[in-house]
């Protein structure tokens, strides 16, 4: 597949601003600044770029407790980030007026229809938008944004044996990193391969390289064109792996030296950039200007959180019901 | 007017909104060919088609796919068969279909239904036959009706299909089986969410009845008003929110409580009236609340435990002569 210049450089910014949305929040965690807690999504970035670049505006994603950078690769790289840090501040100023956190961004006007954190749900969610989207004869697709984890969940099959047998608008992408939280799926599943699982819903079962951004596009944009067809489901796995802990503060006791240094040296950004370079698509200079206007962008962020006031007092009891 | 079944009532309901609203839907088990057991659903297949989605047995997927389509545009309704089968899809009711409008900002609406059958008094032992008002009470964000009369049943599912936010309907398998029948408008009527009706107006005894026990303490009245006693049977409809004021208007007329509630004691809806008569309007009592509940055990299968497991006139006749010597 061709992929045309300008996305592949979209799709680079895309990732860099994550990578360096994350790290600032880290930093900021570190510091004390972020209440509850963090879960990053450094290493995996390629992911939610290569997904996210093949959607419309309009076409919904659900993402889990991991979803910084699928919010900000469905907004696209216009996305303002301000709103998206007041929030995991817990300010006022908040996307979600600071009652979602880190863990519950949400942002139906570019199709992030919630980011949930008891597992399994933004399939099942996922579903039910790839219904609307159905029922209503649109031609939208939904992706859900689950883990390897999901995928022991009663939700996970109900949710995938629901989709198919209404051969729904759905694709399914599980970043396959090898652990939820702590466990590693050699230890919770039989069967590690996890594309396997797609055959017992009668779906096709890919496996892509997770940090390889190209081929993680190619799969997507497959999917997507068979779910706007009205062919059905596919499930997508992104095989990936995490720089950081489970959340911030984990020791990652439970991996070897090893293993961590291996999943360093796949790192999607400069993998990507190399092959950029090597292609002619930009220069070592040209990468480096979008790298500093992402930090310029991400401090712009972070002072605007900084500045914005606490909720007020009386924001506890708005939004229960409509 | 015209006369009509409880059972009929809910179908007409459903009927009526599904032909108003395209967005409206219906997810359950069996719904298609069947209408669901006991068939609220019945012949709704034939008149609209893929609205009406057989799910199989899949609760969780059915209540994060009606979040999920309420937040995109439909107005899903959800047949949970079972009051004890809402535990199987519990996180996915508490969290994905109710918080998250609170967690997106306000954002987010989620227009959604979710139907149950709940009660005693069929030999359907310990899994088919609960209540569970209590436990689902404690879940901000979510709306209960339990309706107790064709007239409510037929008003409540059209207010709960219209509402903007989640409710939960529990309807009484023993009014659906029921041949009796209640009158009804024949031009189109809503019952309001969160206004309880006063049922039968009385002055010794306030009695607080839910669902079925509605229809207990109105048979316990007729009873007692031979001997002298007058019950005032207070309906609360809604659940929740629950109709404070018309309950506390109701006490501070009879100086009385009685709250019969078919579920074990503990954390019922009848703990949470208590509750709130205690803190809010102490001062009208002139004796201490009763409550007129199941014991904390499962349901029972014989229909000779069952019989004694559920609330019944004879109960709340004890409990109000309690009251009144």
């Amino acid at each position: 597949m061709d992929i045309e210049k300008k996305k592949l450089l979209d799709m680079y910014r895309m990732m860099v601003r994550i990578r360096l949305f994350e790290e600032q929040m880290a930093r900021d965690f570190a510091d004390g600044k972020i209440p509850g807690f963090l879960h990053l999504s450094v290493g995996q970035e390629a992911n939610a770029a290569g997904v996210c670049a093949n959607l419309r505006e309009d076409d919904i994603i659900t993402t889990n407790h991991r979803g910084h950078g699928h919010v900000i690769a469905k907004g696209g790289n216009g996305y303002s980030l301000a709103p998206l840090v007041a929030e995991i501040y817990g300010k006022g100023t908040g996307l979600n007026k600071g009652k979602a956190g880190s863990q519950h961004l949400s942002d139906l006007d570019i199709g992030v229809l919630v980011a949930e954190g008891i597992q399994g749900t933004p399939l099942t969610l996922a579903v039910g938008a790839a219904l609307s989207a159905k029922l209503k004869d649109t031609d939208q697709v939904a992706v859900a944004f689950i883990g390897d984890g999901t995928l022991n969940t009663g939700r996970f099959h109900e949710g995938m044996n629901m989709a198919s047998a209404w051969k729904l608008p759905l694709i399914c992408y599980c970043e396959n990193n090898i652990y939820a939280e702590t466990t590693s799926i050699y230890e919770s599943t039989n069967l590690t391969d996890l594309t396997s699982r797609a055959a017992a819903f009668g779906v096709p079962g890919v496996a892509v390289d997770g940090n390889d951004v190209m081929a993680v596009y190619e799969a997507t944009a497959e999917a997507v064109a068979r779910a706007r067809r009205g062919d059905g489901v596919t499930f997508i796995e992104g095989r990936t792996c995490r720089h950081r802990g489970h959340f911030e503060g984990d020791a990652q006791t439970y991996r070897t030296r090893k293993e961590r240094d291996e999943c360093l040296k796949r790192d999607p950004i400069p993998r990507f950039r190399a092959r950029l370079i090597e292609m002619g698509a930009f220069t070592e200079r040209g990468s480096d200007s979008i790298h500093r206007a992402a930090l310029k962008e991400v401090a712009a962020a972070v002072k605007f959180a900084l500045e914005s006031p606490e909720p007020p007092p009386e924001e506890v009891l708005t939004d229960v019901y409509a | 007017m015209k006369e009509i079944t409880y059972l009929k009532a809910i179908n007409e309901a459903i009927d009526e909104e599904m032909a108003r609203d395209p967005g409206v839907i219906v997810m359950g088990q069996d719904v298609r060919k069947w209408g669901a057991p006991l068939g609220v659903f019945k012949d709704l297949y034939e008149k609209y088609g893929e609205r009406v989605l057989d799910t199989g047995i899949s609760e969780t997927a059915m209540v994060g796919a009606a979040a999920g389509s309420a937040a995109t545009g439909l107005r899903p309704i959800v047949h949970i068969m079972f009051g004890e089968f809402l535990g199987v899809c519990m996180s996915d009711i508490r969290c994905a279909l109710t918080k998250t409008r609170y967690m997106t900002g306000g954002k987010t609406k989620f227009p959604a239904t979710i139907m149950t059958y709940t009660g005693a008094g069929r030999s359907a032992a310990g899994e088919h036959s609960a209540c569970p008002y209590g436990v689902m009470m404690a879940t901000p964000g979510l709306k209960i009706v339990a309706p107790a009369t064709p007239y409510d049943a037929k008003g409540l599912t059209k207010a709960a299909i219209r509402e903007d936010n989640p409710v939960l309907v529990f309807y009484h398998v023993g009014l659906i089986l029921s041949r009796d029948t209640g009158l009804i408008p024949e031009e189109e009527y809503i019952v309001p969410i969160g206004q309880a009706a006063i049922k039968r107006e009385g002055s010794d005894v306030t009695v607080v009845a839910i669902g079925l026990m509605v229809h207990r303490a109105l048979a316990a009245a007729d009873r007692l008003q031979k001997e002298g006693i007058s019950l005032e049977v207070v309906d609360p409809r809604t659940l929740a929110p629950l109709d404070k004021p018309t309950i506390i208007e109701s006490l501070r007329k009879t100086g009385r409580l009685v709250i019969m509630d078919e579920e074990p004691k503990t954390e019922s809806a009848s703990s949470e009236i208590a509750a709130i008569i205690a803190e809010e309007a102490f001062d009208y009592l002139d004796a201490p609340i009763k409550r007129v509940c199941a014991p904390d055990t499962p349901i029972p299968f014989s229909q000779a435990l069952e019989r004694e497991w559920m609330p019944d006139e004879a109960d709340l006749i004890r409990a109000v002569k309690e009251l009144v010597s």
